[in-house]
């Protein structure tokens, strides 16, 4: 299932700042060992439960970009109302900032913005950059991290 | 399983991260997608990435991102924390070949309580071109005086 639309460049620059709906999720142990299988990391703070509770914490730890993993609502530049463009994307960069443990267990809610947009000549003719970022907090409000992804359309 | 801590004291400028070398395949970025949501085509079917212009399915960045995320919670250990980290995805890799991940550190210095180092990391392919650069600031336990 292809849930990729098409944007135009003029389109995605009028959504800069506009935050997405929030979107609330579980954190669980079993998407974080598979997460930590599927990049071959034998960590046992993803594993091993009883070892994360040696060291006080309630449960597996998440990965630092473990949160910009999961299915999210879509960006604002995704609202259907914007017409298309290209199909094509590739993942230019990511960052990731790290505040708090989050545990398997907690309560993550999400929103996404657009930071940036901009365009320029490449290797694949007229790309657009489009800068992503994923405000992540826990139940009581806190921010636990943001993470950061710039996609390049062609 | 338990690991050796880092303390902040152990490490200089300089100081190289060690080798994590991996050696990803097609299986592997599909466990990648089926655990990161990230569906998209041009990582396990090899028609739609050459109609995007690309020469055979490629690694995901993501997945490259992770592996230099893996080099610093392995700095960081059991009692440091990873505070930050960038990745810049500049050439494409491909299943079947080996990539090593690389780094050292670059600074270290104390912020408040914090005891701090940085670092820039960066992923080679089997012709030893750097396709993927990292940096990432990260906080270690100091040794008790």
């Amino acid at each position: 299932m292809t849930t990729y639309k098409f944007y135009t460049f003029e389109s995605v620059k009028k959504t800069i700042g506009i935050e997405s709906e929030p979107s609330t999720f579980e954190i669980e142990k079993e998407p974080i060992r598979r997460w930590a299988d599927a990049i071959g990391d034998h960590n046992p703070l993803y594993h091993d439960e009883e070892y994360c509770k040696k060291l006080g914490y309630r449960s597996l730890i998440a990965p630092p970009s473990f949160l910009t993993n999961y299915d999210y609502p879509l960006s604002p530049f995704q609202a259907p109302k914007y017409p298309v463009l290209t199909g094509r994307t590739l993942n230019g960069g990511n960052e990731y900032e790290c505040y708090l443990p989050v545990q398997a267990g907690d309560k993550i809610t999400i929103t996404i913005v657009t930071s940036d947009v901009y365009q320029r000549e490449g290797r694949l003719g007229l790309m657009t950059f489009i800068m992503t970022d994923y405000i992540f907090r826990n139940e009581k409000g806190e921010k636990v991290g943001i993470g950061r992804h710039l996609g390049i359309h062609y | 399983m338990s690991k050796q801590q880092t303390y902040w004291e152990d490490i200089e400028i300089g100081t190289s991260l060690p080798d994590l070398v991996k050696k990803p395949t097609t299986r592997q970025l599909v466990q990648w997608a089926g655990s990161s949501g990230d569906l998209y085509e041009i990582h396990y079917d090899k028609d739609q990435a050459i109609a995007n212009k690309l020469p055979g399915v490629i690694v995901h960045g993501a997945l490259k991102g992770a592996w230099i995320g893996q080099m610093l919670t392995d700095l960081a250990g059991d009692h440091g924390w990873v505070k930050k980290y960038t990745t810049s995805y500049r050439g494409m890799d491909v299943p079947g070949d080996t990539i090593s991940c690389k780094g050292k550190i670059t600074k270290k210095y104390i912020t408040g309580e914090e005891h701090l180092v940085e670092t820039e990391m960066w992923l080679e392919n089997g012709k030893g071109e750097k396709t993927t650069l990292g940096t990432g600031v990260v906080r270690l336990p100091s040794k008790p005086k």
